[in-house]
């Protein structure tokens, strides 16, 4: 018997007030709605027992439930239910139905069950087909469902359907043989699109290319067998653009070393000779997260993702499993990190761009807009981030169309861990012969079945609904705890993996490489419902798990652990010597591969290489006769403006740790890097930043990947930081990476990236690669568009700070206070911003000078030590004008500026071009009158000048000489800051 | 001897780490215990003299915050919990560990109803979590928790911490002396329910509250989260103009004083 408890809150109902406001602002006529929460219990209870259960899961002082009943007394015209579908993970109904087990002291069955769904009643002037619109645009139909009713039926049916979402597959488990002697067509279509089910139906990407193919059909020649679907799909993971990174190991051109060992590895390498004793990484590329000394005690790791993919499908899901997956990389560094700083940057498409785009030619299925991914993701990394208990000081949104079909949804985790664990190295880890293969967390299920070879496809319609999950942060959470805080440290396990894309047969295998081989019983591991096939179990991503390395003798312990926090854990093999991945199913050799054919059969891919560097037209605009407008309006541009309405829904706070946070000063204004300390009792702190300038690349990735070191770098300095301590990551999203014009642009950032990096002395210690960011599908008329992303690296930075004290924000201080710039300004308009709001891009890109910005930030940090300097912002986005702009907001101080004093106002004959030049190396600091000698003999030599001084009003202008170019006040500058995403407040 | 806290984690429990440090700094001794581990007898709530409820997501506040983590320790420890009430011993719930507490009806427990569910914590008005400084003042007098506290500023980070009792039981609460912090703005004047100052709708700006005896406590805002001078917001400011006066740093966050008053009890 099934029963439904419907629960209804009857005071202060925000959220129906909120959800109805929001349906009248997309344009229906609705006069109240009513959100219900609604759980369907899926297992036989009598009334009194029922009520118990109601009453657990309600408030009495707030809300009321209703059981097995129409709600009569809500008045509405439609009931709209959107509940999930069978084999989505549903958070609510999981703990629901753990606090009646815990109630009843009793046990769900196999076929018993809990679900949850969101129930809302709505009254207004609508049409039944309006409300299926609204559920649909509510809903995501990937993983819900939506049920409409009137209000008669909803009567007539004494309320909503007891539907029970519960997974059927009806196909029996079992393994087939694939043969691969077939003619090429056939084979490629294979590698294209999958093995083909006896249904006739193709099971989905492989991703296996010609040279890949013909590899496997030569061992298992050799072999002498035809290979099992498993040991195919095995194959196409390991072997996938994501996890292999054929790209960036390839030969590319004439270098035999490729782009990763020839530029990113070879400048870390470079960097740690040079440093000698001084060299501070701990553990590099090796790992799951790459690790840097904080103190004589402490490591803290770093680690970039993006979920690019699966957030293009659907943005919550794939942003709160982006951001939780991230949170494992941190975990499953050397023995197991603690995740202390999240990190999150979203490129998406213009949010107020409408016109929808499709992925097939029917015009049926429309990409989501990029104003319902932004909302998405936002929300899921809310979700993810704030549940698993780990600050968000540092991220960043931004805009450009080339991200209209595909987002790019960077998540990044800094973690902490001793140095040593019961006196071993924490960051060495090695499974040993004989260890127990243990999984901890989640269930597997369909979920992620071809995540990893589909996010090194191109997004099309036949892009797999399997490829969404949902996270579950608190399971994450409980296993999380379990290790680093417990089993980790009572040295229970030999090693620690992450499972993330391929789910355990990259993790298995992977691990099994530190002893030389596996063997696994593939139907011990727990499924999340019956009669999934073997290969299915072996690829799936399903969410939340870890794999462990267990010697036999720790087992019992380790198991007694888990249970007592809420973790299921499972044995499913054993770690060999022997030199092969061994899978079995129900005691049957299933998978036999050699380890080192798994590994390193891969043929290594060549690339030919061509850039052609463009020549876009000059702009032609006149200088705007009104420059205070034009500051006004670029401060309002969607890259420029405030996002506090992010930066306060993401916890910044947890931890205890919290320094210089993402809004700094009265004004509030979104600072470009963050500071928080990791431990508590320390007075030491980790500095975060991000640089990334996309648009540059429409005129060279060389430049583009310079501009981002630097950004990322100097971020940094303005903070009070060191390049003695900081350490980069590199996270390239490319796009059509099989064009030799765009394999071009990566080599030419990849040569930036290795010499800005060993000019700086900041080594890579982590990095990740998503090349192929396009989406083909249909513009509005039908015609066919494919829509890449522009060339895009994201470098972000890590710096340890000695003294949190030091820090500095950006926020002047006083009125009275001198203000300063800091290093050369140039005519460097090329890809600015300033040009973009003109719909021009221009030549003219920002080049840096290492040699000049060396020696001043490492003056600027000699200031920082003397505390000579009160405020600092760097210039990015916008330029000097809108970094002056977002200073005086931030102060809440009125500011008097020369810009005829700026060093390099001569060669520059534009007012605007001053105004907005985006070159890079540059600070604008406030210091105290009293210090100016001495903070000017600090900078002896190098380039500055004292250019105004910030006032007790509330008046901003900036002259040129005596003549006024810019006059507003604080207020006008602030509206206008503000007013572009207030809209996403609520 | 030193007080002991027993500082409760699991089940998505967050800040038990820091709450634990906090407290060990002001004087006290701090374990860290997992609730299972006090469900399964192996740590017993009567050998501490504190108990605290930290901050979090239980249960990723499914079920509504703090509800399913309540359901566990009521289903399990009820007549533990209501024993050591009885004795001479302090409560805190900060956050989510508040929103326990109203759960288990151990705040306001008007009438010394202790057990029944008489508040609730709705979702913040406009609805999405909220994570920022605010301003509060303390106008109890009965609070040990709050002994010396006039006004103090804290961060804040809820999604559901709309405070609601019904008005039969806010009268009683007033009666009795049972509202401790009230959100007010930066120079002391009520909030009068205006975002930001009261940034969750909470009825009167309540946002703290103790039992009737003052003893149990519990509040939104986190005391152990300014810890350190330098977590506070706007302390950038704060450092320049030490500076300029050459005056010293200060040792410690004013979140500390919160917890140190737990302590002195027992002192």
């Amino acid at each position: 018997m099934t029963h439904r408890i419907e629960v209804f809150t009857k005071v202060n109902d925000s959220k129906s007030e909120l959800m109805a406001k929001k349906l009248q602002s997309w344009g229906f006529k609705v006069s109240a709605t009513a959100v219900v929460e609604a759980y369907i219990i899926n297992k036989d209870f009598n009334k009194n027992e029922l009520k118990d259960i109601a009453e657990m899961l309600s408030n009495p002082v707030s809300q009321r439930y209703g059981i097995d009943e129409a709600q009569k007394e809500i008045p509405f015209d439609f009931a709209l239910e959107i509940g999930f579908l069978p084999g989505v993970t549903d958070n609510i109904a999981t703990t629901a139905r753990e606090s009646i087990e815990d109630f009843f002291k009793t046990k769900f069955g196999p076929d018993e069950s809990v679900h949850s769904s969101t129930l809302l009643f709505i009254k207004g002037e609508l049409s039944e087909k309006d409300v299926e619109t609204i559920g649909n645009s509510m809903a995501n139909s990937l993983i819900q469902r939506i049920t409409v009713k009137t209000h008669d039926k909803f009567a007539a049916d004494n309320g909503m359907d007891e539907i029970v979402p519960t997974v059927h597959l009806k196909s029996h488990p079992e393994t087939d043989k694939v043969n691969l002697n077939i003619p090429e067509e056939e084979l490629l279509k294979l590698g294209k699109e999958g093995i083909t089910d006896k249904d006739g139906t193709r099971r989905g990407p492989l991703a296996l290319e010609k040279d890949q193919l013909d590899v496997i059909k030569d061992y298992f020649t050799k072999e002498n067998r035809e290979p099992n679907d498993i040991e195919i799909e095995s194959l196409a993971q390991t072997w996938s653009e994501h996890c292999k990174h054929t790209i960036f190991a390839a030969k590319i051109d004439d270098n035999e070393d490729g782009l990763y060992k020839g530029y990113i590895k070879r400048a870390t390498n470079d960097i740690r000779k040079a440093k000698g004793d001084k060299d501070f990484c701990v553990s590099v590329f090796s790992d799951n997260a790459g690790g840097i000394i904080f103190d004589e005690n402490w490591i803290v790791t770093d680690k970039a993702e993006t979920h690019n993919s699966p957030s293009a499908l659907d943005p919550f899901g794939g942003a709160i499993t982006g951001i939780i997956g991230v949170n494992r990389d941190c975990l499953g560094f050397g023995k197991g990190a603690k995740p202390v700083i999240n990190k999150y940057g979203f490129c998406v498409g213009n949010p107020f761009d409408k016109e929808p785009i499709y992925r097939d030619a029917k015009l049926t299925n429309a990409a989501l807009s990029p104003h319902r991914i932004l909302e998405g993701v936002i929300e899921g990394v809310n979700a993810g981030g704030n549940c698993s208990g780990i600050p968000t000081p540092q991220g960043f949104v931004y805009f450009n169309d080339g991200y209209k079909g595909k987002p790019l949804i960077f998540v990044g985790t800094v973690g902490l861990i001793p140095r040593k664990i019961n006196g071993k190295n924490s960051w060495e880890k090695k499974a040993q012969p004989g260890d127990k293969i243990v999984i901890i967390g989640g269930r597997v299920g369909l979920d992620g079945v071809h995540g990893a070879t589909f996010s090194s496809e191109a997004l099309t319609s036949g892009s797999p609904a399997t490829a969404v999950q949902i996270g579950d942060p608190i399971t994450q959470k409980k296993f999380s705890d379990a290790i680093v805080k417990e089993a980790r440290d009572l040295n229970l396990y030999n090693s620690i993996t992450d499972n993330g894309a391929g789910g355990i047969s990259c993790s298995v295998p992977e691990m099994a490489k530190e002893c030389g081989g596996c063997v696994v019983d593939l139907e011990k591991v727990p499924l999340k419902y019956p009669n999934l096939s073997p290969w299915q179990i072996w690829i799936s991503e399903s969410q939340e798990r870890m794999t462990l390395s267990i010697p036999s003798e720790k087992l019992a312990e380790f198991e007694a652990l888990m249970a007592k926090r809420g973790v299921e854990s499972t044995v499913i093999g054993e770690f060999t010597d022997n030199g092969r991945c061994l899978v079995k199913f129900n005691g049957t050799p299933i998978m036999d591969l050699e380890m080192n054919f798994l590994h390193d059969g891969l043929p290594r891919k060549i690339l030919k290489t061509t850039y052609t560097k463009p020549t876009n037209p000059e702009p032609e605009f006149n200088q705007p006769s009104d420059l205070t407008q034009t500051l006004t309006e670029m401060l309002a541009r969607p890259n420029i403006c405030s996002y506090e309405d992010i930066s306060t829904q993401y916890d910044h706070n947890v931890q205890g740790g919290t320094i210089v946070k993402p809004l700094q000063g009265k004004g509030r204004v979104n600072g470009v890097a963050s500071v928080t300390k990791p431990l508590p009792e320390s007075n030491r702190g980790v500095i975060c930043s991000q640089g990334l300038n996309p648009i540059y690349s429409e005129i060279d990735t060389y430049h583009m990947a310079a501009c981002a070191i630097d950004t990322a770098v100097r971020n940094v300095i303005a903070i009070g930081g060191t390049l003695d301590h900081l350490a980069l990551m590199d996270n390239f999203c490319w796009c059509s990476s099989n064009e030799a014009e765009r394999l071009g642009q990566l080599k030419a950032a990849c040569e930036a990236v290795y010499e800005y990096a060993v000019a700086y002395g900041t080594p890579y210690i982590s990095g990740k690669d998503s090349m192929f960011n396009d989406f083909k599908g249909f513009d509005k008329d039908g015609n066919p568009i494919k829509i890449s992303v522009p060339p895009t690296l994201l470098i972000s930075s890590l710096g340890v700070l000695d003294d949190l004290t030091l820090a500095v924000s950006l926020d002047p201080k006083f009125a009275g206070d001198l203000v300063y710039i800091l290093g050369e300004t140039k005519d460097e308009l090329g890809g600015s911003e300033y040009f973009a709001s003109q719909k021009v891009i221009g030549n003219s890109v920002p080049k840096v000078d290492t040699k000049s910005a060396i020696s001043l930030y490492r003056a600027f940090r000699t200031a920082v030590e003397k505390r000579l300097i009160a405020s600092a912002l760097s210039p990015q986005f916008g330029g000097l004008g809108v970094t002056l702009a977002k200073k005086a907001i931030a102060g809440q101080l009125g500011m008097e500026i020369d810009l005829g004093k700026i060093p390099g106002a001569k060669n520059i004959t534009r007012l605007d071009h001053l105004l907005f030049s985006e070159t890079q190396s540059r600070f604008i600091v406030t210091i105290n009158p009293k210090n100016k000698e001495e903070f000017e003999k600090n900078f002896a030599g190098l380039t500055l000048a004292q250019i105004g001084v910030i006032n007790a009003d509330q008046n901003f202008v900036l002259k040129n000489g005596d003549k006024v170019i810019v006059k507003t006040n604080i207020s006008n500058l602030d509206q206008s800051y503000r007013k572009t995403f207030n809209r996403f407040a609520e | 001897m030193k007080p002991k806290i027993l500082v409760i984690t699991g089940y998505g429990i967050n800040c038990e780490e820091e709450t634990a440090k906090c407290f060990n700094w002001v004087g006290g001794e701090s374990e860290i215990v997992h609730v299972n581990d006090i469900i399964d007898g192996s740590h017993k709530l009567k050998n501490y003299q504190i108990i605290a409820f930290p901050g979090g997501f239980s249960y990723g506040d499914d079920t509504g915050s703090g509800n399913a983590l309540a359901n566990k320790i009521r289903n399990n420890l009820k007549e533990d919990l209501l024993t050591y009430l009885k004795e001479d011993k302090l409560v805190i719930g900060i956050c989510n560990g508040m929103q326990i507490m109203a759960n288990l009806g151990l705040i306001p427990a008007t009438d010394m109803k202790y057990g029944e569910r008489q508040a609730a914590l709705m979702r913040n008005q406009h609805v999405s979590l909220e994570c920022r400084w605010i301003h509060v003042k303390n106008v109890s007098q009965k609070c040990v928790w709050t002994k010396g506290v006039e006004m103090m500023h804290l961060p804040i980070s809820h999604g559901e911490g709309n405070f609601y009792v019904e008005p039969a039981t806010l009268e009683k609460m007033k009666a009795n002396d049972q509202i401790v912090f009230k959100f007010v703005n930066e120079d002391g004047t009520p909030a009068n329910n205006k975002f930001p100052a009261n940034p969750n709708g909470a009825m009167e700006d309540i946002t703290g509250v103790c039992d009737p005896t003052g003893k149990v406590f519990a509040l939104m805002p986190h005391p152990e989260r300014f810890n350190s001078w330098t977590n506070e917001d706007g302390w950038e400011l704060k450092k320049e103009q030490l500076i300029r006066e050459g005056k010293p740093f200060p040792a410690e966050g004013d979140g500390l004083k919160i917890l140190r008053n737990g302590i002195n009890y027992f002192n």
